[in-house]
């Protein structure tokens, strides 16, 4: 009811004032900042804008409209008896950052897989439509940082990067005009470079198979857990067992065999064939 | 008059208390070899494992926990969870002392009706028939530490509280690497094998659309239990998809919609797949049989098979499922075996197998 009531002053304040004197106000007003209107007549002060309405007494001459209620950007209107101005609330200089990296997870040293957008905002959180120098860094432990710079337009920076060769947890930052934002992208092994086993017999006569260390093409430890699958073919019938690499090996035990084909894969990639026993 | 209704209903409610009190005994001694596998089985449909131990012949050297143990299941198997639904008996051969007894098995379970065949040597001792069950004994694992270091994977995901730019972990990578439609029964299978081409483990599913010729959709289904759901790096999942009902003369193309789900994961236990061989089991009928090996130190309560048939030119021709009614203990190798359909026997040039796992006392899984 009490709403009801401002709006409902408000509409006749503004009916009015479209015949009343113009207040003296500045065209535009930085967020946060408070502003002054000399040569206010006495009466109520009405003020409305983005996230704002507000309505108090005056005494005339100089009145202060204070900062806290001017945070939104954006268009406002204040009106004092029937004298009445509109004035522009623009954005503060940059201050925060909000930034969306893509994707959470990507391969070691492929071509423009990661992106970065950031939006640029004021300390009130109101979107800095200047143009603003935006600089993004790419960094993984031990490899040299990945850095672009972007000139933000419409508050909006975005760039394209390389992964970089070395697998782990990169921090991919934006930071502009003191304000910076981190994320985690993941860069992972790719898919195993070369897949090679060899076999020796275990104490107790079974066939043990163990793998070299397994690495995708640009020399990064393919993840411990990976599935790498033992197949073992002989006079018994098939044998497979989807071995965990452990350590950058995989490794199994076969069940004692006089003669055995032995074969090796992790998922599509196909590794090396061993011959055990008979002309081995 | 008045007094002879009186003494007639008195006799007639006698009568009836007596014949609901006299039953047949159904733990009888058996005087046919068929009559004690029917006895036997019976008692073990009504749950009463120590009356049908009465059945089994002292030749067969099995105690009771045994027996109970192998009909009633342990370790949570599969069998703890399942009843003796139905079965039928055939006399394979009989003389005067000795005679071999057929018992096909159907029971019920939670993932459905699981079969089992038996085929039992009964013994005349005395003036009955009693029956030999043999309980492969488990060998005992001795007392050891097995060391399992295999990594977890853990997720943080987004909170409340992050800003609304802060990404959440992106969903597995996954790819469906083959595809083949077929027909049976009057209905349309469609089958194929997925890979989860991450460095993360992923629960996966894979759901298909059929197409009719007028571009209207025949049928939308998942893969059910007819996959391994929980996959981890570079593992590949076959999977089975059925329509009943849809003709495959009736499909025009075929959607393929793989989902997958980040999700905390184990990487063991590893279970090995010994000595599979394509054989026929005791009714005739083309199995491909062979061995688990639970290589970890922990209980696989249900172990589910899941194999896939690949013709010579390496395409996807049938993918076949069977749950193993026994949990995998440490170290022991269990035997199991999955149907294959005799009619593409001919057709198979190599197949794979590979093994879900269900472990009560695992929370990630």
């Amino acid at each position: 009811m009490k709403r009801i009531s401002v709006i409902a002053s408000l509409a006749l304040v503004f009916a009015g004032s479209a015949f009343g004197a113009d207040l003296s106000v500045p065209e535009k007003v930085t967020a946060g900042q408070s502003l002054t209107i000399n040569g206010a007549p006495s009466g109520t002060l009405y003020l409305f804008g983005p996230n704002t309405a507000m309505k108090k007494k005056v005494d005339g001459g100089s009145v202060e409209i204070e900062g806290a209620n001017l945070k939104a950007a954006g268009r406002y209107t204040v009106t004092i008896g029937g004298d009445s101005a509109t004035f522009f609330v623009v954005y503060d200089k940059a201050a925060n950052i909000a930034f969306l990296a893509r994707p959470s997870r990507v391969p070691a040293a492929a071509p423009g897989v990661v992106s970065g957008t950031a939006f640029v905002f004021d300390q009130f959180n109101n979107l800095v439509l200047q143009p603003t120098q935006v600089k993004f860094n790419l960094a993984v432990e031990g490899a040299p940082p990945v850095t672009r710079e972007a000139t933000s337009k419409d508050g909006v920076a975005y760039v394209k990067l390389d992964s970089g060769r070395r697998s782990g947890s990169a921090q991919f930052v934006a930071s502009a005009e003191g304000a910076s934002v981190k994320r985690v992208v993941q860069q992972v092994a790719s898919d195993p470079c070369s897949l090679r086993m060899k076999a020796s017999r275990g104490a107790n006569g079974n066939i043990v198979v163990e793998t070299d260390p397994v690495r995708d093409c640009a020399g990064n430890s393919v993840p411990d857990g990976t599935i790498v699958t033992f197949t073992s073919v002989d006079s018994k019938g098939r044998s497979t067992i989807d071995a965990r690499i452990k350590k950058d090996v995989a490794k199994a035990e076969f069940p004692p065999s006089d003669s055995a084909q032995l074969t090796v894969a992790a998922g599509v990639v196909m590794g090396n064939e061993i011959h055990w026993g008979g002309g081995r | 008059m008045n007094r002879i209704l009186p003494i007639v209903l008195a006799i007639l409610a006698c009568v009836l208390i007596a014949a609901a009190t006299v039953r047949t005994n159904s733990l009888a001694p058996a005087t046919s070899p068929q009559g004690a596998v029917d006895s036997l089985l019976n008692q073990v449909t009504a749950h009463d494992l120590r009356g049908a131990y009465q059945f089994v012949s002292s030749t067969s050297n099995t105690s009771f926990e045994d027996f109970a143990r192998d009909l009633g299941g342990s370790n949570g198997s599969l069998r703890t969870y399942s009843a003796l639904q139905k079965f039928d008996t055939k006399v394979l051969n009989e003389n005067d002392q000795t005679a071999n007894v057929r018992a096909n098995m159907s029971y019920s379970a939670a993932v459905g009706a699981l079969y089992d065949t038996r085929d039992l040597k009964v013994v005349k001792e005395g003036s009955s028939w009693k029956v030999e069950w043999p309980v492969v004994k488990e060998p005992k694992v001795p007392p050891q530490v097995i060391p399992v270091n295999y990594l977890r994977w853990d997720i943080v995901t987004r909170g409340a509280d992050d800003d609304w730019g802060a990404q959440n972990v992106d969903a597995p990578h996954v790819r469906i690497i083959s595809m083949n439609a077929v027909e049976k029964d009057g209905g349309t299978i469609v089958l194929g094998e997925i890979v989860n081409e991450d460095t993360v483990p992923g629960f996966v599913s894979v759901g298909a659309t059929l197409v009719g010729k007028d571009g209207n959709t025949l049928g939308q289904e998942e893969s059910f239990d007819k996959i391994s759901h929980t996959i981890l790096p570079k593992e590949i999942s076959p999977f089975r998809i059925d329509f009943p009902g849809v003709k495959l003369a009736q499909v025009k193309s075929v959607k393929m919609t793989p989902n997958a789900m980040l999700v905390p994961a184990s990487a063991d236990p590893t279970i090995g797949v010994m000595h599979q061989t394509l054989d026929k089991n005791s009714m005739g009928k083309s199995v491909l049989k062979g061995e688990l090996v639970n290589q970890s130190g922990q209980t696989v309560n249900i172990p589910h098979v899941l194999a896939t048939f690949y013709d010579n030119a390496g395409k996807v021709i049938w993918v076949s499922d069977g749950y193993v009614d026994h949990a995998l203990v440490p170290q022991t190798p269990m035997a199991f075996s999955v149907p294959v359909r005799d009619d593409l026997v001919s057709q198979i040039h190599t197949y794979r197998v590979t093994v879900n796992e269900y472990s009560i006392d695992r929370k990630d899984q």
